[in-house]
């Protein structure tokens, strides 16, 4: 699909600036990438150590070790910063790193803009994390943050997060419009729309959501701003507004954000199931248009989240309806796959592991999903740990597996050492037995009745929430493995070759490892 | 495909983007501080430290356009180069547009949805009766069922010009593109300038008619859905007007000191664009806002 036919010189321009300003000052993409990624993992950490205090406020029915306020205020940034500090920046980073590979670009589109995208995250969750820290305490009204919780009943600081909120959305919406500009304008000659990589297509898609949600959700945190502080009523029916536009206009933004979370991931897995299957990818095409239809029915079916709340009869029938329209591309992408895999010379390295974990949990946070749409049943299932089980499906499982396959995939790429498969088994183990403690029995306590976000819990859950506890504390510890995996790949290890994987394709894996600082100055053709 | 490609221009290191990282960090925990202060009614460093986080972002813009303009000078972008100019302005004008969708969402819902359901409409007559039973859904909503009352602002005294202001600069920036287009320096200059006279003129009446609206009508922030959408609307459409005006201004003066050529002006195309976006975005707001 995409044989280089000229020689390069790449080697000759291979000077990288040295010290803190090479990092601060950079518009690299793979400089700029690499900090996303360190990013997101440090907020992987931070994020995790919330959810362990939380597993442990629930190892045990009644309160022993946090008080409820600082309860809601772990569930809430840990949404946060799992959602916009770990997995949007960890999907960025490896857009960063590899569009511009796969496409055959020098760069990124807009170099400069590309490093103020990434500075100002650290900055945004400084804020969101010093936030905590105010008299009163940080934002605690879940990472959805609905209206009057937000407006009435919430923190001082809440405009503090509010501004955050708006900081973390322009770092995303700059970020977005150079992944797009890029895929668009910076492609080598030959690299046709229909050639070019899924993970880069799936990330063209993902960038034209964020360009349409992420405006939106400034509209509905500046809402909440000035009906806390400056006496709108948006969110507050006797001034004629009302507490249910909040959930309009934040899931309006909040469903396409899902996407944005999991179409990359698509496009990871999409590249690496044909590597060690060894097979060209089952019906590229219709992957492509089922990225698309999913992307557009993602505008449609927001309300979905909100049976419960008051909706007209004819409104719930319909968002039910264009929810479950989605299970047929999501199953288109799921057979092709699996058709890949059929007669594959497989072999099972850790990431095809991981991306085969990615299949079967991701397909089982679907289908809990798919229940969740049936609006009878959803009745009964909103608010449970049932939702939690199904979103952490789709979001652990799913879109951190797949965070975690790209990473030992284009490790070796990026460091140019092979990372160490032994101990990447370990930790691929270690994780799926772990988060499938942590998680599948909170379907079972969710259908069971146990509400989520809250502290304390009636006693016939307490055997499940202390095994679910064990299951969490194990899963944050075999992360540990990782960071010691990534960290002995980059301090060195056996060298890898150019195409690292046997049955590696596209033009990532026809330059050296590590990729040379500057790749494609002159750009490749692609036949 | 037969585009030939030239070289592409990636800018060597930048001190500029992590000093605009700075700006928007103290910008925002400085306005959050601000806020904040204000609702406690105490004094704090917010402000203070919001007008610095403003000021380091007007030193990074100027710093920062004052580099692409000499890279662009020197001739350094290629006809590629401006393509993705081109074409990242006008993603960002697609977030933009979002930014003023979402508001008109709010403002369709509370009129069509969320006032007629505490009128009693649908299923909500046991809402109405138990609620607010005086409560009269009309729209523009002059009394809110909290009882809070107000007065409509009419749309063909002020919004009328204003609109017909507006939509007359739009055609004298399409006329001064033209005339930079064709070389006609002059025209450009004088047609340039007077879209620019043109969104001050807008910007004054519309702060003339916040005074009327907050002085006379008792139309306020405060004053219910219609008041909060009426000046949120109005209020970021005039934060995006003074924006728009302040980059024909920077294009100005980079016209008087000679800048673009036919072929190549991005810099007033992204202003045009803009100018053009703000003001579609007031023509639905002249009918959303004020006359329907």
């Amino acid at each position: 699909m995409s044989a280089i036919s000229s020689e390069h010189d790449d080697h000759a321009h291979d000077h990288k600036p040295s010290g803190i300003k090479r990092w601060l000052f950079t518009t690299n993409h793979k400089d700029i990438g690499s900090m996303y990624l360190i990013f997101a993992l440090l907020m992987f950490f931070l994020g995790g150590a919330m959810a362990m205090v939380i597993r442990l406020e629930l190892f045990q029915p009644g309160m022993q070790f946090v008080e409820p306020q600082f309860f809601n205020q772990m569930t809430t940034v840990h949404g946060l910063i799992m959602v916009f500090g770990a997995v949007m920046p960890a999907f960025t980073g490896l857009a960063n790193w590899m569009i511009p590979i796969m496409i055959g670009a020098p760069d990124m589109a807009l170099p400069r803009m590309n490093n103020w995208s990434f500075w100002i995250l650290p900055f945004a969750f400084l804020i969101l994390i010093l936030s905590l820290f105010m008299p009163g305490g940080g934002p605690s009204f879940g990472w959805t943050f609905y209206a009057p919780l937000s407006t009435t009943y919430s923190n001082d600081s809440t405009a503090l997060f509010v501004f955050a909120i708006h900081i973390m959305g322009i770092s995303s919406i700059m970020g977005a419009i150079n992944v797009i500009v890029t895929i668009w304008n910076m492609r080598a000659p030959g690299m046709t729309w229909m050639k070019m990589p899924l993970f880069v297509w799936t990330w063209f898609i993902t960038a034209f959501l964020l360009i349409m949600v992420m405006p939106v959700l400034a509209t509905v945190v500046t809402m909440v701003l000035t009906d806390k502080y400056f006496g709108t009523s948006f969110f507050d029916a006797a001034g004629g507004g009302d507490p249910v536009l909040f959930q309009h206009i934040f899931w309006f933004f909040g469903h396409p954000e899902v996407y944005i979370m999991i179409l990359p991931a698509f496009g990871i897995v999409s590249a690496i199931i044909p590597t060690f299957a060894r097979k060209r990818l089952f019906g590229y095409a219709s992957m492509v248009y089922a990225t698309a239809s999913i992307a557009i029915l993602s505008f449609l079916v927001w309300a979905h989240h909100m049976f419960t709340t008051g909706m007209p009869v004819f409104a719930t029938l319909f968002f039910m309806y264009a929810t479950m329209l989605i299970a047929v591309p999501t199953g288109v992408k799921v057979f092709n796959w699996v058709a890949t895999m059929w007669r594959g010379a497989m072999t099972f390295e850790v990431p095809m592991m991981f991306a085969l974990a990615f299949i079967v949990l991701f397909t089982i946070g679907g289908f809990s999903g798919l229940m969740l749409a049936i609006t009878p049943a959803d009745f009964q299932y909103h608010d449970t740990y049932f939702v939690v089980a199904h979103f952490h499906y789709v979001l652990v499982t799913g879109a951190v597996f797949s965070i975690i396959a790209a990473a030992y995939y284009w490790l070796p790429k990026w460091t140019g050492y092979m990372y160490d498969e032994r101990l990447g088994q370990m930790h691929f183990w270690c994780s799926l037995i772990s988060v499938n403690l942590l998680f599948f029995p909170m379907h079972f306590v969710g259908l069971a009745g146990m509400p989520r976000r809250i502290p304390d819990y009636a006693l016939q859950f307490a055997d499940f929430n202390a095994f679910i506890s064990v299951g969490g504390f194990l899963f944050g510890l075999s992360q540990l493995i990782f960071v010691w995996v990534v960290v002995k790949c980059a301090r060195g290890g056996e060298k890898a070759t150019a195409q690292v994987w046997e049955g590696a394709e596209g033009l990532e894996w026809e330059i050296p490892s590590p990729a040379p600082y500057h790749t494609f100055e002159t750009p490749p053709v692609i036949k | 495909m037969t585009k030939t490609y030239e070289k592409y221009y990636v800018p060597a290191q930048s001190p500029w983007p992590i000093v605009g990282a700075v700006a928007l960090f103290c910008i925002a925990f400085g306005a959050g501080h601000f806020v904040i202060d204000i609702s406690k009614q105490q004094s704090g460093f917010g402000g203070w430290l919001l007008l610095l986080g403003l000021a380091i972002l007007v030193f990074m813009l100027i710093g920062w356009f004052r580099n692409v303009i000499e890279e662009s000078m020197s001739g350094l972008y290629s006809s590629q180069m401006d393509r993705s100019f081109r074409q990242g302005m006008s993603w960002f004008i697609l977030s933009e547009a979002m930014f003023f969708m979402a508001f008109f969402g709010a403002l369709f819902y509370g009129r069509f949805i969320a006032m007629e359901w505490l009128g009693g409409a649908s299923n909500n007559a046991m809402t109405f009766a138990i609620l607010w039973p005086e409560f009269q859904p009309s729209w523009p909503l002059l009394k809110t069922p909290g009882g809070i009352e107000t007065q409509a602002m009419p749309a063909w005294g002020l919004p009328a010009i204003n609109t017909f202001i507006l939509i007359v600069s739009s055609i004298t920036l399409h006329f001064a593109h033209t005339g930079l287009i064709q070389n006609k320096r002059g025209q450009l200059k004088a047609m340039l300038g007077l879209t620019l006279v043109l969104g001050a003129i807008f910007l004054c009446l519309q702060g003339y008619e916040y005074v009327h609206a907050y002085r006379d009508l008792g139309l306020k922030l405060d004053s219910g859905f219609y008041g909060n959408t009426f000046f949120l609307l109005t209020g970021f459409h005039g934060v995006h007007v003074t924006l728009g005006a302040v980059i024909l201004l920077f294009v100005f003066f980079r016209v008087l000191k000679g800048h673009f050529t036919p072929e190549k002006h991005f810099a007033f195309q992204a202003g045009a664009w803009y100018w053009h976006f703000v003001d579609v975005v007031w023509v639905c707001l002249f009918f959303f806002v004020y006359v329907l």
